[in-house]
């Protein structure tokens, strides 16, 4: 029971309010419709509740029933144990926002360290205390390049090779902003250097995908240049997992950086609570959205961390705040840190070549198959695109009726690509399960 | 007290985890492409653990004492849903497999809308927004894509109240609107006939809270949606404060027509230390088309042979997409297995526990604290912590010294329209002994804001750090672990 009176408590309480029963207290309610009788069933044991949810929970089919090469935009990782047991204190999981830093360092500290590894990770200064989500962190870039030039600039390059979930999300946030966004409409195949001749004078943002949603590695070296020529920002959003091997986005001096950080040892749970990444250079740091934990000291002359930079946010500025975002993904920031502590240096390195050498093998292996291609000088990390002799849909029916989730179909968002079918390898695809789905091609369609 | 970072725990060559040897062949790498330095931390496993178990204890959290602080509905956070949130068959599928495969997680999102929209009163509900102000952001997205498929583009204006969260102006401006802010009247409700003074065709809609901050139901709310509504506005509401009203009274029947749910407030979900919330948004049937895509609907009723089959559908004039996927999912499983738990007449006990608890920590301060609207109120309420006889006394110097008590101080200066506020919610689940020592230890503060007012300024004491320099952190700007010039190399 999470609720503790009795009805000796009840009474006394009452009675030092004044009311004689619990329905006065509602007395300045208006009459019609005040307690409503809600058709919903009664409430249920612990162990009732169990039952019931482990029997919902049992209707889904997991990648231990299937065999799965489903990415774009969501891995599945190992999480080592210790991840989980720190993230279950109850310490951090039921601490709020730390407002009285006094009790609230172990939250402080945590965000500190978390932004630490981020720009760390990214190669960048500073790394705020995280977005809801890879989606959510790219449309907040937009936002901050928009407000960067104080709404004069009123166009966005976009690369149509970023995550289409991502790009959907930017013009849901950005319909009530004068703002035109073009590239999306260019072959989504073609290099990054293609988004060059759009950039012009009234260019905000340039924005791209490293790897990209196609899992491609691109040198964004000339496309940075062509936005800082044009006084544009240049936004580079990133895959946490491949900075273990490849070039961080700074060395291409990208303004912002953002990140899905689900594979950082968060669960995959159906698409979410995932997490924000968002860096920047220190020079836009009063731009950039979202909690900063800053280090300090105490009375004490302790060293210590507090919530900073306030005056940027919505509780202060209210309709001036550039956005609403009031809080981080705490928890899942947390999980990312513990996780990013134990693996460091060498294991992420490690992990970055297990996935890399595992998903090339898997594409050569699969463009044996007659009828089946992949490009074979363009690098990529862990995810690469298969064309496949029919449309993916078909593909993907197939081998699902031999319990292997094939991939994702890229003709979901692109029309053209109908019969391009993007598979994901991680450390967790055995070389075994690799053969399979190639022997189960190879049997499906050997003439 | 201070930790050292994990940075400075770091030393070269130890390692927290080992990978299996790789089954496949190595590939290389261009050379244009490969780091050369990764500036992470080298710590064993034990080191990770002591360190982040050792920070952890300089918390102050729900599972170690009161928290009673304003608007956030710091209730327990029930251990079953970590469980149900854990199991393999919700925490381990992927976002983007066939319907087919995701029967149960998207009948649970199907039950946990239809529950959502039983108690609140709406037609449908989205459970797409990742937090409590991302719902903000979606419902007036919906509001604006209202106005525009009646070719009502005149509609420029956002009604805000003085007393409301920072986030709803914000939010009205991120959507495009221009915000205009309305004073409460004296007994803190929606003042009319300035409402009234604003209402023209210009009107989009009115974002309104209530019970409101002042943690008061407001007495003017039907009158003034039905205003609005005349003048071809909509209403959107804050749930934030839908903690009082489980089976006590349907927003919707108020005359609100779309509005957001915290389930990291009012269903039980953990804080996290700031998240992830989710912030589900219920609406009425003339603004359903507008929902944010996909949805989850029931496509199929079942029969004795087959079960009931659920998809997702793209809502006719959807505002598109708030972020990757389908919303916070496994909140949403906490937040449903507690609904479940609690079943309908657990989720009216927990808002009537929640009113007489609060009602009963300021029928015991009253007295001492000025309660600047003093009626009864709901699941929270406001007083001003100012006294003609202790004049260096502040809001915040009385927060600090309850941290002395053991409990997490109160909102600070919020709502802004009530003088060195402090905002106190002390949920349902607390016992009558833990209200009356909290109610002891304000009683007791107050004394010694007039007798001895050195103990509040120097206060906390007894916790592991003092107060802190917070201009030095703006002014330094130290936001990572600084790093020698050669780590990672």
């Amino acid at each position: 029971m999470y609720t503790p009176h009795t009805q000796a408590d009840r009474d006394a309480m009452l009675k030092v309010i004044g009311v004689k029963n619990l329905e006065d207290l509602f007395q300045g309610l208006p009459d019609k419709g005040k307690f409503p009788d809600l058709e919903l069933p009664d409430g249920v044991s612990e162990m009732e509740l169990l039952d019931e949810l482990q029997y919902i929970s049992s209707v889904n089919e997991t990648p231990q029933e299937l065999i799965s090469f489903l990415g774009a935009g969501a891995y599945n990782h190992y999480i080592p144990a210790a991840v989980d047991n720190i993230m279950r204190r109850g310490e951090f999981l039921t601490a709020y926002t730390p407002y009285q830093p006094e009790i609230a360092q172990g939250t402080l500290q945590a965000i500190f360290e978390y932004q630490s590894l981020i720009a760390a990770l990214t190669g960048m200064e500073v790394a705020n205390a995280s977005h809801y989500d890879g989606a959510t962190a790219v449309a907040e870039a937009v936002n901050m390049a928009y407000h960067q030039f104080r709404g004069r600039k009123k166009k966005i390059v976009l690369s149509p090779s970023v995550n289409p979930h991502y790009r959907g999300t930017i013009h849901t946030y950005m319909q009530g902003i004068d703002l035109e966004i073009v590239g999306e409409d260019l072959d989504p195949e073609v290099s990054p250097d293609e988004l060059i001749e759009l950039i012009d004078e009234d260019t905000a943002l340039v924005l791209v995908q490293y790897p990209d949603f196609f899992g491609r590695i691109y040198d964004l070296t000339k496309l940075g240049e062509a936005a800082h020529e044009k006084k544009a920002l240049f936004s580079v959003h990133i895959n946490p997992i491949s900075l273990g091997m490849i070039k961080p986005p700074s060395v291409y001096d990208a303004d912002i950086v953002t990140g899905e950080g689900q594979p950082l040892g968060i669960p995959m749970s159906f698409g979410g609570p995932y997490l924000g990444l968002f860096a920047t250079k220190k020079q836009y740091v009063r731009k950039m959205a979202g909690r900063l934990a800053g280090e300090t000291v105490d009375s004490k002359g302790q060293r210590g961390y507090v919530l900073t930079l306030n005056t940027r946010e919505q509780h202060i500025r209210r309709e001036n705040a550039s956005s609403n975002i009031c809080s981080n993904q705490g928890l899942i920031a947390l999980a990312s840190t513990i996780y990013l502590s134990l693996l460091g240096k060498s294991g992420l390195k490690e992990l970055a070549e297990l996935n890399y050498h595992k998903a090339h093998y898997a594409a050569e292996k699969m463009s044996t198959v007659p009828g089946f291609t992949v490009n074979p000088v363009q690098p990529f990390f862990n995810e690469f695109v298969v064309h496949c002799p029919l449309p993916a849909t078909e593909i993907n029916e197939m081998l699902l009726q031999h319990d292997i989730m094939g991939g994702y179909d890229l003709g979901v968002d692109y029309p053209g690509l109908k019969y391009e079918l993007l598979v994901a390898v991680t450390e967790l695809t055995s070389r075994s399960e690799i053969d399979h789905l190639v022997a189960v091609l190879e049997e499906e369609y050997h003439d | 007290m201070t930790e050292p970072t994990i940075f400075e725990l770091s030393r070269p060559g130890r390692k927290g985890i080992r990978f299996p040897a790789p089954d496949v062949p190595k590939t290389a790498l261009p050379e244009t492409f490969l780091r050369d330095e990764l500036p992470l931390p080298e710590v064993p496993e034990n080191t990770v653990i002591r360190h982040f178990t050792n920070i952890s204890q300089l918390n102050h959290a729900v599972d170690t004492g009161f928290y009673p602080l304003g608007s956030c509905t710091m209730k327990y956070n029930p251990k079953i849903n970590e469980e149900t949130a854990r199991l393999p068959g919700f925490s381990q599928i992927h976002p983007l497999q066939p319907v087919v495969t995701i029967q149960g997680a998207l009948g649970l999102m199907h039950e946990a809308q239809q529950w959502l929209a039983e108690i609140s009163g709406f037609d449908a509900v989205t459970l797409q927004p990742a937090a409590g102000a991302h719902g903000e952001f979606t419902g007036v997205l919906i509001i604006r894509a209202y106005h525009l498929s009646k070719g009502e583009t005149q509609r420029t204006k956002m009604l805000v109240p003085d007393s409301a969260h920072g986030t709803n102006p914000a939010t009205s401006t991120m959507a495009g609107f221009d915000v205009v802010e309305l004073p409460s009247d004296e007994r803190g409700n929606i003042d009319l006939e300035v409402l009234k003074a604003e209402l023209d065709d210009t009107i989009a809609g009115i974002m309104i809270t209530n019970p409101n901050t002042l943690g008061l139901f407001d007495e003017n709310i039907v009158e003034a949606c039905q205003l609005v509504h005349d003048h071809g506005g909509l209403v959107y509401g804050d749930g934030a404060n839908m903690n009082a009203l489980l089976g006590i009274y349907k927003p919707a029947h108020m005359g609100i027509d779309v509005m957001h749910f915290n389930l990291h407030k009012t269903f039980s979900t953990p804080h996290g230390g700031g998240g992830p919330g989710s912030g589900p948004v219920g609406v009425i049937k003339e603004l359903e088309e507008f929902l944010p895509a996909p949805h989850v609907v029931k496509v199929n009723e079942g029969d004795e042979n087959n079960p009931d089959f659920y998809d997702f559908v793209i809502p006719k004039n959807t505002i598109g997409r708030m972020k990757s996927f389908h919303g916070h999912f496994g909140v949403v499983v906490r937040a449903f297995t507690y609904m479940l738990s609690l079943g309908k007449n657990g989720l009216l006990d927990v808002s009537q526990s929640a009113v007489l608890n609060a009602n009963y920590i300021q029928s015991l301060v009253k007295d001492v604290y000025n309660i600047p609207y003093e009626r009864l109120c709901m699941h929270e309420f406001v007083t001003e912590a100012s006294w003609e006889d202790a004049p260096g006394v502040r809001a915040l110097d009385i927060s600090k010294r309850l941290i002395d008590f053991g409990f997490h101080p109160p909102t600070n200066y919020f709502p802004l329209i009530v003088h060195e506020a402090l905002m106190i919610e002390p949920t349902e689940t607390e016992t009558k002994e833990s209200l009356d020592a909290f109610a002891e230890a304000m009683l007791q503060i107050a004394e010694e804001a007039k007798n001895n007012p050195d103990i509040l300024h120097n206060a906390p004491t007894k916790a592991p750090f003092g107060r802190f320099d917070e201009v030095k952190a703006a002014k330094d700007l130290i936001l990572r672990t600084q790093l020698p010039d050669d780590y990672g190399k």
